[in-house]
């Protein structure tokens, strides 16, 4: 129980201490899980990434589970995965209130519109950096562009679009192995 | 129903975006489309939000989505939607953790899932690009928020000179901006 608890609390700080996720975590993930806990090592944390990376759903969470099962199995890893998503719970309920009270008003209705024009920046960065990493190759951008295009013009939904890609993966892997 | 529905989407969401946070937007995008429950404007607000609070940006919107969908039980629902497919994906994959990485199905599948992800991603950020930049309803030139691409072209240069520059301050000088500009 105490090990739960003990998981609860370093996830949940771990949460409480990132803004943006995913590679934000790194830092906070080695402080509280590596050097203090030493639950797990500093190159079990990149594994866990690199899973992260290629399997579905936010990479926070798949990391607090990874380091939950290692520690306390499947309660451990309920409990590390409860700790990592507390915080936004907490915080996000609290500030949709506030927010939904005031958003009628016109200054907040004109910081709203500059706090857009900021969250393009990001994104468009966050963007050129997913570019960076995950598209290689005529193969990558052909995928990449695929994509783009049912998505934006076509309004094929994101569902069929990975679907799609898992069906013409699967098909390659095939042929890579009848080789 | 509500409450399953958006397990389900989230569910769903969850199962489907490959690669951490962002690659939840284009399934939001979805949801606004086929649901009443948030606009794409409001999508946008949601995604700041996300960006400058504490906590993963994936599950920040989850929760987020939920709220603005049905209640803070929505946002409960939602939340513990989204996780639960990795929950169960990474308590599969420990298992076999030595072998996943060189696996070579799983490197061919990533191969081509990864691209098409990244590509998915521009689509909702292109839907991003133009809630904060262009009037909607209105066609051509007219339809241009010239304020809000200098903002744009400004943020861009800040943050690229100062890289390490945390993105609620960057929020915060596009709120302010925003107010005093009367955007």
């Amino acid at each position: 129980m105490q090990n739960l608890i003990a998981l609860f609390v370093s996830f949940f700080k771990v949460g409480i201490l990132t803004f943006g996720g995913g590679y934000a975590m790194l830092p906070m993930l080695q402080r509280e899980v590596v050097e203090r806990r030493s639950w797990i090592t500093e190159e079990e944390i990149l594994d866990c990434y690199a899973i992260g990376q290629c399997t579905p759903g936010v990479i926070a969470v798949n990391t607090a589970t990874f380091v939950g099962f290692r520690q306390g199995g499947l309660w451990g890893a309920v409990a590390a995965t409860l700790g990592v998503i507390s915080p936004s719970l907490l915080i996000i309920t609290a500030l949709a209130g506030v927010i939904r009270r005031f958003s009628h008003l016109p200054l907040v209705q004109h910081a709203f519109a500059g706090i857009r024009v900021a969250v393009c920046v990001l994104v468009g960065q966050a963007v050129v950096r997913l570019w960076r990493k995950g598209v290689k190759g005529a193969q990558g951008i052909a995928l990449c562009v695929a994509a783009l295009v049912l998505s934006a013009l076509f309004g094929v939904s994101a569902v069929w679009i990975v679907a799609g890609a898992l069906v013409i993966g699967l098909a390659l892997a095939w042929k890579e192995a009848r080789k | 129903m509500t409450y399953l529905l958006l397990f389900w989407e989230f569910f769903k969401t969850g199962l489907l975006s490959v690669g951490g946070g962002l690659a939840t937007l284009p399934f939001l995008y979805d949801m606004a489309e086929r649901y009443d429950w948030f606009t794409t404007e409001e999508l946008a607000n949601m995604l700041a939000v996300s960006e400058s609070t504490p906590g993963p940006i994936g599950v920040n919107m989850a929760t987020y989505a939920g709220i603005q969908a049905a209640g803070i039980p929505g946002g409960i629902v939602a939340t513990l939607a989204l996780v639960l497919p990795s929950l169960i994906i990474m308590l599969l994959i420990v298992k076999v953790m030595a072998r996943f990485r060189e696996n070579r199905i799983v490197n061919c599948v990533m191969g081509v899932l990864r691209p098409a992800s990244v590509g998915l991603i521009c689509a909702a950020a292109i839907t991003v690009v133009k809630v904060a930049l262009l009037h909607s309803g209105v066609s051509g030139f007219a339809a241009i928020k010239w304020p809000a691409i200098v903002l744009g072209i400004a943020l861009l240069l800040i943050n690229l000179k100062w890289k390490k520059l945390h993105p609620v301050v960057l929020v915060a000088i596009g709120a302010a901006a925003g107010m005093v500009l009367g955007l």
